[in-house]
């Protein structure tokens, strides 16, 4: 973790890949989260976004998990958001993405799918 | 095998580099035109995450302090601190990175007409970014989603109607997540119901992007429902600034006047009348 607070983490955990974001997710970040979750889906066709630790999240943050989702979609992949933090959860209701984004809460729920 | 990418450290876009409290603050503010003095050295502040509405009527000087505040005209005397950055002796480069994390809805939308409504939406993430085309066109269709234009990008600011342009301003002000966000008059000329979607929609901007904002208005309805504080202006001075209980029980005649649509009286000086029917214009 640097002074920032702001973590991407990528946890291997079988055939499934756990994205782990913490911090803010804001212009000067969020194209180190997008690059993470594209590597992730080109890793393996199961992967989640841990969010329970972002505290804050911008629209292009949000834009790199709606590239993910439609990334994992065409392929035939799955992905799903973790443990949404109630900040993200105010975004995402903003646009009303909480009803287009696969959300579980806990990653034991997002490997069942 | 796990990995693990950290953020480069050189904190950009920390609250430290550029957004200490308060988020605006004026000082002794004067402002002219010409001989007539219409900001009389106002104080004026706001704080991180509340909605201000500043209020009063015509000639109040309300537009006045909100082109300050923009930076579109320059304090004959006191101070304007945005972020920070006094913009009275702000370098290109500082009002640059000021330009940034701030978001304006001008009131007749200021839309281009030769532009897509996407396109307008897209303009400052164009202008003041690096990030790659696909971001860039997710990032602003979803404004278009939040504003309720989703699947209008296509459309040229001609074909849409005035409800649609004010909102589709709003998205392009919001397309960059400014941290201070600037509205004037959101319900000059819309319909009540479309008036009340807006209210709400700023209402929700503020609790969902952390924004704060502020908002100029002589729509009473509008400020009462929106504002955490209410500045009253009239003629040049701050009467007051308070919650909305507050305004709506201060014991001030102008302000009560303001509150209840009652028309100034208006002094008449006979010499000065005289005087400005009968002097010779200025050079």
């Amino acid at each position: 973790m640097n002074r920032n607070g702001n973590e991407c983490v990528r946890e291997s955990l079988g055939d499934y890949v756990l994205v782990r974001v913490r911090g803010e997710v804001d212009l000067s970040w969020s194209q180190q989260v997008r690059r993470a979750i594209l590597d992730a889906l080109g890793e393996t066709g199961k992967v989640g976004v841990d969010l329970s630790e972002v505290s804050y999240i911008d629209s292009s943050g949000i834009a790199a998990l709606v590239e993910g989702f439609q990334n994992a979609r065409g392929k035939g992949q799955q992905f799903g958001l973790v443990a949404v933090s109630g900040a993200v959860l105010a975004v995402l209701r903003l646009a009303r993405l909480d009803r287009v984004f696969p959300l579980f809460p806990d990653v034991e729920s997002a490997r069942a799918g | 095998m796990n990995t693990r990418v950290q953020q480069d450290a050189t904190g950009a876009g920390q609250p430290s580099a550029l957004g200490p409290q308060p988020l605006i603050e004026v000082e002794k503010l004067e402002a002219w035109y010409g001989r007539r003095r219409i900001l009389n050295g106002i104080d004026f502040r706001v704080d991180a995450g509340e909605i201000r509405v500043i209020m009063g009527g015509s000639g109040s000087g309300k537009s006045t302090l909100l082109r300050h505040l923009l930076g579109l005209q320059k304090p004959r005397s006191g101070t304007v601190r945005l972020l920070g950055v006094d913009l009275g002796r702000a370098s290109e480069r500082e009002m640059l990175a000021l330009r940034r994390q701030i978001g304006v809805s001008f009131q007749g939308g200021a839309l281009l007409t030769s532009l897509s409504v996407g396109d307008n939406v897209a303009l400052p993430l164009r202008e003041h970014t690096d990030l790659d085309e696909n971001t860039i066109r997710i990032m602003s269709r979803l404004k278009l989603e939040v504003v309720n234009l989703g699947g209008f990008q296509d459309l040229m600011p001609s074909q849409l109607s005035g409800g649609m342009i004010k909102r589709a301003a709003l998205a392009r002000a919001i397309v960059m997540d400014p941290k201070l966000l600037f509205f004037d008059e959101p319900s000059a000329g819309l319909d009540p119901v479309v008036s009340a979607e807006l209210d709400e929609l700023i209402l929700r901007l503020r609790d969902a992007l952390r924004m704060t904002i502020v908002v100029v208005t002589h729509e009473l309805e509008s400020a009462f429902k929106i504002a955490d504080t209410i500045t009253v202006l009239d003629q040049g001075d701050i009467l007051m600034t308070g919650t909305v209980d507050a305004v709506r029980r201060a014991d001030h005649e102008r302000i009560q006047d303001l509150l209840n649509r009652r028309p100034r009286e208006i002094a008449v000086d006979a010499d000065a009348y005289l005087r400005r029917l009968t002097e010779e214009q200025a050079a």
